[in-house]
C-alpha cells in the first residue's frame, strides 16, 4: 500500500540524479525496485544496481540518504540483486534525454543478442542521427556503455549497452 | 531445506576476486586505451560479482567476517580459487587466452546456477553475472581469433600461451566433497558434467583462431584446497597490504 509517507520518499527519490549520467534519475534508470512501510514504521527502499560492480551503487545511497535525511523519517536502502537490472527498464523519455546529452540510448530489447553472436548492432550518431557508426570497443568510460564513433560527422560517442 | 555451507560460495567470489586482481594490474599498462578501459571494466564485472558472493559467503559461515574480512584477513592456504586465475598476466596474449579459457568455463556455471531455485540469493548473484560474463567471453574469444590468426609472431605467441595454460585448465572440472554436495542440493550440476561443452565451444574458437588444442596429459592442481603457486601470496600480499597494515582503514 502507497502511504503518504511511502508517496513523499518517492517524490524525493524521483529528485536524486544518477553520479554518471546527470541528466537522468535513479527512478528513470530503474534502480528504484520498491518502497514500501514496513511494521515498524520504517520506509524500506529496494535498490538495484546497474552492473555488479559499478562503483556509483555505493555514491547513489550516499546521495539518496543526504536526500532524505531532511525529511527525518526512519528509512533503509536494501541492495536487491533479483530480478536483474536491465534496461528495458528505462523509459523511451529517458532514451531521448540521453540522446541529447550525446549519449546513444540502449536500442530495442535486451532480448537481442546480437552483439554477442558477433553482428554489429546498428547504434545512429546521437550528433548527427547518421546511422553509419563503427564500434571502436565494447567497454567504454564506464561498465554500462560501449565506445562508438560515427563515420559520417567523426563524432566519438557512448552507447548505453543493451543489457 | 538446509543450506549448503558457505565453501562452494567462496569458490566462486575467489575466482573472481583474483583475476579482478589480476586484471587490475593492466590498469594504465593496457597495449592500447581501448584494451586498457577493457580490461579494467572487466575487473571491475568481476570485482563486483565478488563482493556479493563474499558477503553471502561471509553470512553463510555465521562467524561475522564481512566481505573486506574475507579478502584482506585471510592467508594463501585459505584462498580456494582455481590455479588459473593467479597465473601471472604475461604479455597481452597470456592475459586473453587465460581470460577466454576462464569466461568460457565461467558462463557456463552461471548460467547453471542461474537456472536452479534450491539457492535463490547466488541464482540472483548469478543471473546478473552471466549478462556480465557474455560480453566478457566475446571479447576474449574476438580476441583470441585475431592474435591466434593474426601475424606469425601474434600466432606463435599464443599458441605458447594456450600451451602454459592448457594444463591449469583440467581443474576447473574436479569435483570433491563440496561440489558433490552442491550437485546433490540440485544446486550445482558436478564439474565434470560441463567439461565436454567447455571443450566443444573452446576448440570452436580455436579452430577460427587457427590454433591446436596442446595434446597433454600435464595436470596442475590443488587451488580447491588452498594449494597453490607462489604467485597467489604475491599478489595477496599486494592486495592486502593496506588493510593488514592498517585494519580496518577507510576513505
Amino acid at each position: 500500500m502507497v502511504t503518504e509517507r511511502v508517496a513523499r520518499v518517492q517524490r524525493v527519490l524521483e529528485q536524486v540524479m544518477d553520479p554518471e549520467l546527470p541528466f537522468l534519475t535513479v527512478t528513470e534508470l530503474g534502480m528504484i525496485r520498491g518502497c514500501s512501510e514496513l511494521e515498524d514504521g520504517t520506509i524500506e527502499i529496494l535498490l538495484t544496481p546497474t552492473y555488479s560492480g559499478c562503483p556509483a551503487t555505493d555514491a547513489i545511497q550516499e546521495d539518496i540518504e543526504a536526500a532524505l535525511s531532511p525529511m527525518e523519517t526512519r528509512f533503509k536502502i536494501r541492495v536487491v540483486h533479483a530480478p536483474t537490472w536491465t534496461t528495458d527498464w528505462i523509459s523511451d523519455a529517458a532514451r531521448e534525454k540521453m540522446r541529447q546529452n550525446g549519449i546513444a540510448p540502449p536500442e530495442g530489447s535486451s532480448a537481442d543478442k546480437a552483439f554477442l553472436l558477433g553482428k554489429a548492432q546498428e547504434v545512429p550518431c546521437p550528433r548527427c542521427n547518421g546511422k553509419d557508426t563503427k564500434l571502436v570497443s565494447p567497454f567504454g568510460s564506464t561498465a554500462c556503455k560501449a565506445h562508438y564513433q560515427c563515420n559520417a560527422c567523426a563524432e566519438p560517442f557512448d552507447h548505453f549497452k543493451c543489457f | 531445506m538446509a543450506k549448503l555451507g558457505h565453501e562452494w560460495i567462496l569458490r566462486l567470489g575467489d575466482d573472481a576476486l583474483v583475476l579482478a586482481q589480476r586484471l587490475s594490474e593492466w590498469c594504465s599498462h593496457g597495449p592500447a586505451l581501448e584494451e586498457d578501459i577493457a580490461l579494467s571494466n572487466i575487473a571491475l564485472d568481476l570485482l563486483g560479482q565478488a563482493r556479493a558472493l563474499l558477503t553471502l559467503a561471509g553470512e553463510r559461515e555465521g562467524q561475522g567476517r564481512d566481505e573486506d574480512a574475507l579478502a584482506y584477513f585471510r592467508t594463501d592456504r585459505e584462498f580456494s580459487n582455481a590455479l588459473l586465475v593467479e597465473v601471472p598476466n604475461g604479455h597481452f596474449g597470456d592475459t586473453i587466452v587465460r581470460q577466454m579459457l576462464f569466461d568460457q568455463f565461467a558462463l557456463l556455471r552461471y548460467e547453471a546456477l542461474a537456472g536452479q531455485s534450491a539457492e535463490p540469493e547466488v541464482a540472483a548473484i548469478a543471473a546478473k553475472a552471466v549478462k556480465e560474463v557474455r560480453y566478457h567471453a566475446a571479447h576474449s574469444a574476438q580476441w583470441v581469433v585475431r592474435l591466434g590468426d593474426g601475424t606469425d609472431e601474434s600466432h606463435n605467441k599464443v599458441q605458447e600461451s594456450l600451451n602454459v595454460l592448457w594444463p591449469y585448465t583440467q581443474e576447473l572440472f574436479e569435483d570433491d566433497a563440496v561440489s558433490q554436495a552442491c550437485a546433490a542440493a540440485g544446486v550445482l550440476p558436478l564439474n565434470a558434467s560441463y567439461h565436454a561443452r567447455w571443450k566443444e565451444q573452446v576448440l570452436a574458437i580455436l579452430e577460427e583462431a587457427t590454433l591446436n588444442c596442446p595434446e597433454t596429459s600435464a595436470l596442475l592442481t590443488g587451488g580447491r584446497e588452498g594449494k597453490h603457486t607462489e604467485h597467489l601470496s604475491y599478489l595477496l600480499a599486494e592486495m592486502q597490504v593496506l588493510q593488514r597494515t592498517y585494519p580496518g582503514a577507510k576513505w
